[in-house]
């Protein structure tokens, strides 16, 4: 197809204030006001959001799967982060 | 609404040159132990060609699926039928664009697929090159393809591949209107006039068969599904699915007082199971093949609006070009 | 149900509450015919949108209609039973689409009216009136908003687009002067505290249209001649079709339920 491209648009949503916008999917347009529009008109029929994103998909640097071992395994030893890893004795109650 | 087994043109299972056999090993592994696959992950070439047809034929088919629709939209009889089928036709129209972005993530532009569709090399769901010849098709199209699709699409929502499945999630939440909004017009044309009951049967009678072919062939002639399964891409055979879909309308339909245009249609009591006629595969290949009642029209009316749409489409390009320069300067 | 077409007693309520149930009716039939036809399939989504919002308008304004007229008649008795003769909408909403430019435009001069205009509304002595405003007033502000978006797009974009945008402006201009006519209805309704006097609207109509064509490099066409005649039935030719197709389905079968 000779036709230019129209640019992809990430979308993220707001569902209620207290929670973050969350990814929902993506759609084209040509600038970031009608993509702001598009997204309303798409993703949020149904009172889905309050608050919409919309970023460039090409704006948005991912991690690599393959990276995957050395990116987050690491993290997976270092139990001593988690609370758990201590032992605090039953009577001294919550903490 | 929905997509359909097309296995005509089905993408193999054979493994590319160079594509390493411990790859589709452990890709196997991950699937087997229902871990979702996502955009970037590894994944053998003919998984994702296999997605990219499936996912962009369901798109395809709910894009193409507003138009038997559309068909009476200014037509409807009363303002409260008016308002939920354009709610109706523009949900298919979202779920179309929900489906076109799960395509996307598996590297392939919205344009191409919009293009494979426009020149004749993509596929779309039989079902919507039949016409829509009075408003109880609009009942039975709701009731009978919607309720067919739902059935296709439930396990789709468990979809090894992860964007395919969320957007399947949205889409049943969404879709659950559906089937409610033809049933309730069946019923209301089968509680009506003498007349209405009529149009209300002759529809059923038009579409019944068309919507068990929707579960594509039977199968032992659908040679694809194995892969599919076995990449839990697909997690039931379409006769399994058509069968469920029987089971489940013909209760509605006796419910509805109408009569199914199937003279061998018996309860099977020992399988606990409707037991339905032959149905004319012939049929379904040639409307698959191009020579459905409405095949040249949808495509042709697809196009027309693409074409129509481009000077739009251009001066937003256009526009969005000058205000970048001004912004650069 | 209606056994055959209806002629309403038209106190200056129940006329005024047709006139604007109309607007939304029409126009929000328009929009309709073009679902699965739009330039993109992100503005097939849009232009759905506000197709439903005007057929809830018109729904919320047909039933208050019934309940003030006092006949038992429903929403669908108004909207398919009534001939061309009986519709009180403006001649603008009536105007075919035409074009992607021709709509916009039509959407953008309409709704740059009807947002003040519902908003003015929302004080009205009518309790029904005041809360059909309250909601539309907010979904025709997002119609001005999405509308002029795509005017500024289209007279700011290529030389085709921007002859189609100033082509649409030139054709439905003449439909403008109609928002702001007043007559007795209006009048009585207006001393009552039910209605807002359109010509409090102009201002504010000129206003968002000025901007808007500026931001788009278009100019509004001179002052000329404006037509006038949908409140009282004299409609275009374009009407009759539109409601024959619409109503053909209802009429030709009397008392049945859908």
């Amino acid at each position: 197809m000779t036709e230019p491209k129209i640019p992809l648009w990430e979308v993220f949503i707001r569902s209620r204030n207290g929670l973050a916008h969350k990814h929902v999917g993506s759609l084209h347009a040509s600038d970031a006001t009608l993509a702001l529009q598009a997204a309303r008109d798409l993703y949020t029929r149904r009172g889905e959001g309050l608050s919409i994103w919309v970023v460039p998909s090409h704006a948005i640097t991912a991690s690599d799967p393959a990276d995957k071992g050395m990116m987050f395994e690491p993290a997976a030893s270092k139990i001593y982060r988690h609370p758990t890893f201590y032992d605090v004795p039953d009577e001294v109650g919550h903490m | 609404m929905y997509t359909q087994a097309l296995n005509a043109g089905a993408v193999g299972a054979g493994q590319p040159p160079g594509e390493d056999a411990a790859l589709l090993a452990r890709f196997q592994e991950r699937v087997d132990a229902d871990q979702r696959i996502e955009p970037n992950d590894a994944m053998p070439e003919a998984y994702r060609r296999t997605l990219i047809r499936q996912i962009s034929q369901h798109a395809h088919s709910e894009i193409i699926g507003m138009q038997p629709e559309g068909n009476w939209l200014t037509r409807a009889p009363s303002l409260r039928r008016k308002a939920a089928l354009l709610a109706k036709v523009q949900d298919e129209c979202g779920h179309g664009l929900y489906l076109y972005a799960a395509a996307e993530t598996l590297g392939i532009a919205r344009e191409e697929l919009v293009d494979q569709l426009l020149t004749g090399k993509a596929k779309y769901s039989s079902i919507f090159n039949y016409p829509t010849l009075s408003w109880a098709d609009i009942g039975a199209i709701g009731w009978l393809v919607d309720g067919a699709a739902i059935m296709n699409q439930i396990p789709l929502c468990r979809c090894s591949y992860g964007p395919y499945a969320r957007a399947m999630i949205r889409v049943c939440k969404e879709e659950s209107f559906h089937q409610r909004q033809g049933f309730e017009i069946m019923l209301t044309l089968a509680r009506g006039t003498s007349a209405q009951k009529a149009m209300a049967q002759d529809a059923l009678d038009r579409w019944w068969w068309p919507c068990l072919m929707m579960f594509g062939p039977p199968d032992a002639a659908s040679q694809h599904s194995d892969t599919s399964t076995r990449w839990k891409i697909k997690r039931f055979s379409n006769d399994e699915l058509r069968r469920k879909f029987v089971d489940a309308t013909v209760p509605q339909a006796h419910f509805l007082g109408l009569t199914l245009p199937d003279p061998d249609l018996r309860f099977d009591a020992d399988s606990g199971h409707w037991e339905f006629g032959a149905i004319d595969w012939d049929e379904l290949r040639r409307v698959i093949a191009g020579d459905g009642p409405c095949n040249a029209d949808r495509i042709a009316a697809r196009r027309c609006a693409h074409e129509d749409g481009a000077w739009v489409r251009e001066a937003a390009l256009a526009f969005a070009a000058k205000r970048q320069a001004k912004q650069a300067a | 149900m209606a056994p055959g077409p209806i002629r309403v007693a038209e106190t200056p309520l129940v006329s005024y509450l047709l006139r604007r149930a109309d607007d939304a009716l029409v126009l929000g039939h328009r929009l309709s015919e073009w679902a699965g036809r739009a330039p993109t399939m992100e503005e097939d989504m849009a232009l759905a949108n506000m197709g439903l919002d005007l057929l809830g308008q018109a729904r919320m304004l047909y039933a208050h209609a019934g309940e003030v007229e006092g006949r038992g008649r429903d929403e669908d008795a108004f909207a398919y039973w009534r001939d061309e003769r009986g519709y009180r909408n403006l001649l603008l909403v009536e105007q075919p689409n035409g074009d992607f430019a021709v709509t916009i435009v039509r959407q953008f001069l309409y709704a740059a009216y009807a947002e003040p205009y519902w908003r003015a509304m929302m004080a009205s002595g009518d309790a029904t009136l005041a809360a059909v405003g309250a909601k539309a007033e907010k979904e025709m502000a997002y119609h001005v908003r999405h509308c002029a978006e795509w005017v500024v797009r289209l007279g700011d974009g290529t030389a085709e687009s921007r002859a189609r945008a100033a082509a649409a402006l030139t054709e439905l201009w003449p439909f403008t002067g109609e928002l702001f006519e007043v007559d007795g209805t209006d009048r009585t309704l207006i001393a009552a505290g039910i209605a807002v006097d359109p010509q409090t609207l102009r201002e504010p109509w000129q206003r968002t249209v000025i901007q808007v064509l500026a931001e788009a490099t278009l100019e509004a066409p001179p002052a000329g001649f404006m037509r006038r005649g949908g409140r009282s039935g004299r409609h275009s030719e374009h009407l009759g079709h539109l409601l024959a197709e619409m109503q053909h389905l209802q009429r030709s079968n009397p008392g049945a339920a859908w």
